[in-house]
C-alpha cells in the first residue's frame, strides 16, 4: 500500500446487514491499480456482498469507498462506466445464445450494429466459443459458459474487473484457461478484484490478499506474506514400494518432525517448511529408499483459518474445496 | 500444479490480448435505444422457445371453445349469437392473462445472474424494465390476434369490420401496459416464478369471471352485479365489444385509458424502485 500508486479501490468501515444477519461487519480495503488483488475467504463471509457494494449493485448500510476515485454512492453511473462484473452465478442470459448475449451487451454499451456484432465474433474467436456460439447459453458447459462471462465483462475493457469465484466448479484445464484470461487482462492495464476460496487460486494470481471471515478482513499482506503467517506447508512423499514406509516415517521423523501416514499405503506426510523438506527428501535419498514423488504442497485454506482464527473455515467444507489444495 | 507457459492455451492468450486491447469506448446509447435493445433480446426470447406462447394462448381458446359451444346456447339462445357477445371479453381475459406472464419472466430474471450484469451497465435505469414491457407487448397482440382469428373462424363477423377489431385489441393492448406494472411488483417482491404465477392468477381469474366477459349481468343478485358494474375489467370488456360493434363507448374506453393510466403512475415508480433495491 504505497502512497504513490493510485488506489483502485479504497473502501473503509463497509457495512451491509440483511435482517440480523451481518453480511459484511466494517471491511476495509485498499486495492493497488494494475494488478489482481485477491479476496479469500469461505463461503458466507461477505465476499461478493462487497463486491456488489463496490460494483454499486447495493448500497452499503454505513462506510464508504471509492473506486478508480469516485464515490460508490455519489458518482454510481460514472463508476459503472468503469467497472465490469463477473458475477458468482454466471452472468449472461442462458435463453440468448453467446453471440446474442455479447451483441446485447455491444448494443448496451453504445456500439452500432455492425460493430456490435463484430466485436462479438471477434471476442467467440478469442475465447474459443466460436463454434458454440450460436447455441443457447443452457447449453454451454460450465468452462464455455465461464469464458462467455468473462468475454462479456470486456466488451468493452473495464479499468477494473470484479470476478467472483471465477473457477468454482471448474475443471482443472478449463481453470486454467480463466487464469490465463486474467493474466491477460492485468498485462493489458486492467486491475482485478478476485473473489476466492482458493488459497491456491489467490497465490497463482494475486499480488494482495485480504483474508475475509465474518464480514471483516482479518488478514492482509502478500500471498507469501500470508503463507509465512500460516507456517509451513506439508512435504508428501511417495515411495515406489510401500514396505519402506516404516523405515522411511522413521527417518521424516527425525529429520522433519511429526509424521502422518495417509491412506494411500505407499505416502505419508510432514509439516514442514521447504528448507525441512529439503533435508528430508535429501535424508530418505540418502538412504536408499526409492522414491516416486515428492511434493510441497500449499495450506489448505482451512488450515490458513486455522492459524489465522484458531478455527477451521465455517461452512459446510465442499469437497471442492480440499480438491485443490 | 501445472506449468501455463508450455500449455496450448498459449496461443489463445495472443488472441485474448488482442481482443482486449483493441476496444475504443463508444459513447453511451440514449435511453430509448437501451429500452429498444431490451425489447429485442424479449423478442429473440420467444423466437428460441416459440411454446412458451402457448401457455398465453391456448388457456383462452380453449375457453372461447367451451362457453361457446357448451354454454352458448343455453346463455344466449344460439353459439353464434353467444360467440358475437363473449368474443370481445374474451380478448380481454386472453391479454389480461398475458400479462401475468411479464411479472413471472421478470421474476424469472432476477434468479439469474444477468440481471446483476444489466444494473453494473451504466444505462438509464428503467430500460431493462421498459424493454421487457415493449417485448411483451409483441406477446400481448399474438395473444389477441390469436383469440380474433379463432373467433372469425367459428363464424364471429363484428359489425365494426377490422378497424373495429385492430381497435379493439389496441386498446386492450394499451390497458395492460398499465396492468403489467401490477405483475412487475409481484415479481419482485415474491420469491420465485410460481409464487409470482399462482398469486397473479388468483388475482386475475376472479376478475375475468366477475365481470361481464361471459355473462350480461343482469342475471346476477344485485351484490354481485354492483360488483361486476363496477369492476374495470367489465369497463374494458364493454369497451372492447363497443369498437369491434363499430359504436365506441366513448365513456367506457376514456375509463378503460384512465385506469391503465392511474395503475402505471402507482406501480411504475414503485417498479422501478424496487428493481434497484433488490
Amino acid at each position: 500500500m504505497t502512497t504513490s500508486t493510485p488506489l483502485a479501490i479504497e473502501a473503509s468501515g463497509l457495512r451491509k446487514s440483511y435482517g440480523t444477519t451481518r453480511a459484511v461487519d466494517g471491511v476495509d480495503l485498499a486495492v493497488p491499480t494494475g494488478a489482481v488483488y485477491g479476496v479469500l475467504g469461505p463461503n458466507g463471509a461477505g465476499k461478493t456482498t462487497t463486491i456488489r457494494m463496490l460494483a454499486t449493485l447495493i448500497a452499503p448500510d454505513a462506510g464508504s469507498a471509492r473506486v478508480l476515485g469516485h464515490d460508490i454512492v455519489s458518482e454510481a453511473d460514472t463508476v459503472r462506466e468503469l467497472v465490469s462484473l463477473t458475477g458468482q452465478l454466471a452472468s449472461v442470459d442462458e435463453e440468448l445464445t453467446g453471440r446474442e448475449n455479447l451483441v446485447l451487451l455491444g448494443r448496451l454499451l453504445g456500439y452500432s450494429r455492425p460493430a456490435a456484432r463484430s466485436r462479438a465474433d471477434e471476442l467467440l474467436e478469442a475465447f474459443d466459443i466460436a463454434d458454440a456460439g450460436g447455441k443457447l447459453v443452457k447449453f454451454f458447459s460450465g468452462g464455455m459458459r465461464r469464458r462467455l462471462d468473462i468475454a462479456a465483462s470486456i466488451v468493452v475493457t473495464p479499468r477494473l474487473m470484479f470476478l467472483d469465484e471465477p473457477t468454482t466448479g471448474l475443471d482443472p484445464r478449463s481453470r486454467n484457461q480463466v487464469w490465463e484470461i486474467a493474466r491477460a487482462l492485468v498485462a493489458e492495464g486492467t486491475t482485478i478484484l478476485l473473489c476466492t476460496q482458493y488459497l491456491e487460486e489467490a497465490d497463482q494470481l494475486a499480488d494482495g490478499i485480504a483474508v475475509i471471515d465474518r464480514g471483516r478482513v482479518i488478514a492482509e499482506g502478500t500471498p507469501g506474506h500470508l503463507k509465512a503467517s500460516v507456517g509451513a506447508g506439508a512435504l508428501r512423499v511417495r515411495l515406489v514400494d510401500g514396505a519402506h514406509r516404516a523405515e522411511a516415517a522413521r527417518l521424516l521423523e527425525r529429520a522433519v518432525g511429526p509424521v502422518t501416514l495417509d491412506a494411500e499405503p505407499a505416502a505419508l506426510s510432514a509439516a514442514a517448511d521447504a528448507e525441512r523438506a529439503a533435508i528430508g527428501v535429501a535424508e530418505l535419498a540418502r538412504a536408499g529408499i526409492p522414491l516416486a514423488h515428492f511434493a510441497l504442497e500449499q495450506p489448505s485454506l482451512d488450515e490458513v483459518f486455522l492459524a489465522l482464527t484458531g478455527r477451521a473455515a465455517e461452512d459446510e467444507t465442499s469437497p471442492t474445496l480440499q480438491e485443490l489444495s | 500444479m501445472t506449468t501455463t507457459s508450455g500449455t496450448p492455451d498459449t496461443a489463445d492468450t495472443a488472441a485474448v490480448r488482442r481482443a482486449i486491447s483493441s476496444t475504443p469506448r463508444p459513447p453511451r446509447p440514449g435511453p430509448l435505444s437501451a429500452a429498444l435493445t431490451f425489447g429485442w433480446r424479449g423478442m429473440l426470447k420467444v423466437r428460441h422457445v416459440p411454446e412458451q406462447l402457448l401457455d398465453v394462448t391456448v388457456t383462452p381458446v380453449m375457453f372461447l371453445l367451451m362457453f361457446t359451444y357448451l354454454f352458448g346456447g343455453a346463455i344466449a339462445g344460439s353459439t353464434s349469437a353467444y360467440l358475437d357477445y363473449t368474443l370481445p371479453g374474451l380478448l380481454v381475459m386472453s391479454v389480461l392473462f398475458t400479462t401475468v406472464y411479464s411479472g413471472v419472466s421478470l421474476n424469472t430474471d432476477l434468479t439469474k445472474g444477468v440481471v446483476d450484469r444489466f444494473r453494473s451497465l451504466p444505462i438509464w435505469r428503467p430500460a431493462p424494465l421498459l424493454g421487457s414491457l415493449l417485448g411483451d407487448s409483441v406477446r400481448y397482440v399474438i395473444a389477441g390476434t390469436v383469440i380474433i382469428v379463432v373467433g372469425v373462424a367459428l363464424g364471429f363477423r363484428p359489425d365494426g369490420g377490422a378497424v373495429g377489431a385492430v381497435a379493439a385489441l389496441a386498446l386492450v393492448v394499451v390497458f395492460s401496459f398499465g396492468l403489467s406494472w401490477v405483475f412487475s411488483v409481484l415479481g419482485l417482491l415474491l420469491r420465485t416464478p410460481n409464487a409470482v404465477m399462482n398469486a397473479g392468477f388468483m388475482a386475475i381469474f376472479p376478475l375475468t369471471f366477475l365481470s361481464n366477459v361471459f355473462v350480461d349481468p343482469e342475471t346476477l343478485p344485485g351484490p354481485l352485479e354492483a360488483f361486476v358494474d363496477v369492476n374495470p375489467v367489465s369497463i374494458l370488456a364493454t369497451a372492447s365489444r363497443s369498437l369491434m360493434a363499430g359504436e365506441p363507448d366513448g365513456g367506457a374506453i376514456v375509463v378503460s385509458l384512465a385506469v391503465a393510466a392511474a395503475l402505471a403512475a402507482v406501480f411504475l415508480p414503485l417498479t422501478t424502485r424496487l428493481y434497484r433495491s433488490r
